[in-house]
């Protein structure tokens, strides 16, 4: 269980996050919804421990991650897994060495055994005999799902995706989609994606948390949601140009 | 002038003065980070070897050529300010001792500045600005001992071997030009070496170069590690890490010729 407690962070005296609550329950795929620039990717790395708060707690399973050492947070990441909004694949490797690099860091096994779980992994998100590529030559949507592969292949509890679909045409788009859902029921992995795709937060939330202001202002269910009476979420969702959000 | 202009000065200066001794502050810790990390090493020889053969091997084209043409350079000089006051027999001295103290060390340490400090900014910086260096934290891996260490430990390796190499090639492009075009035999140049010849001498030079290497990777590491703002802030981490380099080599050269040469080997 993720528990995010009153978390704040202001970036050169303007503040991004003002009080943020927010429990992420096991087993279960929540969605943040917010503007482009609302704070969703600070408040991911927040809880991987990339950003430290100004003030406010992050709690992983009752152990506070804002009070950790680096060896602590180290040990802790490896139960973790993000996709980054950019892919972030390690462009000096290749395919393959990029999702071998935690097994290799913290797992020991033989080479064999390593390309095994590379190629398993690759397998799950639809890429094979991609292992010798460079991450350079490949599309925008294979290297979102090497970042993917990359991302689990610790086998981890949770798994961050910042945006996972921004960028892709529609068919990748609900692919990636029906693969996090995929993984989440099958592996029983904690998901919390951050996004501003309204098809995709559906898809792939069992509850949805609107962000707006640096505080989570509304979450529901999708269905909830959808049936929204609350007229920020009411904007965000209808993708509408006047309203509450833009008038502040 | 007027004095809110100059107030206006005084506070820029002023401010400028502070951001300076910041940035001093922070260069140092970042150095302490990754000593601190050495240690832990041990595990990882493959990224050592690769960042040997990048900072020290693949420099080699660059030194040989500078230092022949520097070592020519002494050479003709010398020879020129000799004139008829000083023996010929002495050229080979003044040249042995200004490569091996001086010349070898700190122009192979500015060449490899500009190629491999600008180098390691530009790759480093990258990988922060496209999240590369989050991602290796992410995966449980510390950027410090899996990026800057390898760097470090390579250039602290590196520096001194293709000093020597440089001290070498400027000796001999200082022999060739003094064999071919100053009329000095071969056994004038090599006695004139030999005359004033101290082994301390060169590893004098080599102690420089040392720091010469920690220097250049840990401002490379630094400013990449530290870029922000896409292509851009890579482009200005890369130029920043080359004139610190350069500066801190000018610097230290004196700081360490004074400790060396004026203190230690008294
Ligand atoms: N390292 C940083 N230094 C300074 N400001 C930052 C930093 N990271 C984020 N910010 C600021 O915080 C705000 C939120 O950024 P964030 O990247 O979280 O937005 P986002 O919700 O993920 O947007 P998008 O949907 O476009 O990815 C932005 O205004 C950004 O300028
Ligand atoms: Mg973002």
């Amino acid at each position: 269980m993720i528990v995010i407690e009153k978390l704040e962070k202001s970036f050169n005296g303007r503040p991004v996050l003002t009080g943020l609550d927010l429990t992420i329950k096991d087993g279960e795929s929540l969605v943040v919804i917010g503007r482009s620039g609302c704070g969703k990717s600070v408040l991911l790395k927040h809880v991987i421990g990339l950003m430290r708060p100004d003030s406010g707690h992050v709690y992983i399973n009752g152990d506070d991650l804002t009070a950790m050492g680096e060896k602590e947070l180290n040990q802790l990441r490896t139960r973790f897994g993000m996709v980054f909004q950019g892919a972030a694949l390690f462009d000096s490797l290749s395919v393959g060495e990029n999702v071998a690099l935690p097994l290799r860091e913290h797992k020991d096994l033989s080479e064999d055994e390593i390309k095994a779980r590379v190629r398993e992994k690759l397998k799950l998100v639809e890429l094979e005999g991609v292992e010798d590529a460079r991450p350079s030559s490949l599309s925008g949507g294979m290297k979102k799902r090497v970042g993917l592969a990359r991302a689990i292949a610790m086998d981890p509890e949770f798994v961050l995706y910042d945006e996972p679909t921004t960028g892709l045409d529609p068919i990748m788009a609900d692919a990636i989609n029906s693969l996090i859902r995929n993984l989440q029921q099958r592996l029983s992995i904690t998901s919390v994606a951050v996004t501003h795709d309204m098809t995709s937060a559906y898809r792939i939330g069992d509850r949805i948390a609107m962000l707006h202001g640096g505080k989570i202002i509304y979450h529901g269910t999708p269905e909830q949601v959808r049936n929204c009476e609350d007229p920020v979420v009411c904007q965000f969702i209808t993708g509408s140009a006047s309203g509450p959000i833009t008038q502040s | 002038m007027n004095a809110n202009h100059a107030m206006i000065g005084a506070h820029t200066i002023g401010q400028r003065v502070l951001e300076g001794i910041e940035q001093v502050g922070s260069v140092s810790l970042f150095f302490m980070r990754v000593l601190r990390a050495v240690p832990g090493f041990w595990r990882k020889g493959h990224l050592l070897f690769e960042q040997m053969v990048a900072i020290g091997v693949e420099s080699i084209p660059l030194v040989l050529v500078t230092s022949i043409f520097t070592g020519g350079v002494a050479a003709v000089q010398a020879a020129y300010q000799f004139q008829d006051y000083v023996p010929m027999r002495y050229l080979g001295s003044v040249i042995g001792k200004s490569v091996v103290i001086e010349l070898g060390p700190v122009l192979t340490a500015l060449v490899v500045a500009g190629r491999v400090g600008a180098s390691i900014a530009a790759e480093l910086g990258t990988m922060r600005v496209t999240e590369q260096i989050d991602a290796l934290e992410t995966i449980g891996i510390s950027p410090i001992r899996f990026l800057a260490v390898p760097r470090l430990l390579a250039g602290m390796i590196m520096l001194p071997l293709i000093t020597v190499f440089s001290d070498f090639l400027a000796i001999g492009g200082a022999y060739v030009v003094a064999l071919l075009s100053l009329d000095v035999a071969t056994n004038t140049f090599m006695e004139g070496l030999r005359l004033f010849f101290h082994l301390r001498d060169v590893f004098g030079g080599l102690v420089k170069s040392l720091f010469f290497g920690v220097v250049i990777t840990m401002m490379g590491c630094y400013f990449g590690f530290n870029a922000e703002g896409g292509a851009e802030g890579v482009g200005r981490a890369t130029t920043r890490a080359v004139v610190a380099s350069c500066l801190l080599i000018l610097i230290l050269d004196y700081m360490l010729a004074s400790l060396l040469f004026r203190v230690i080997f008294v």
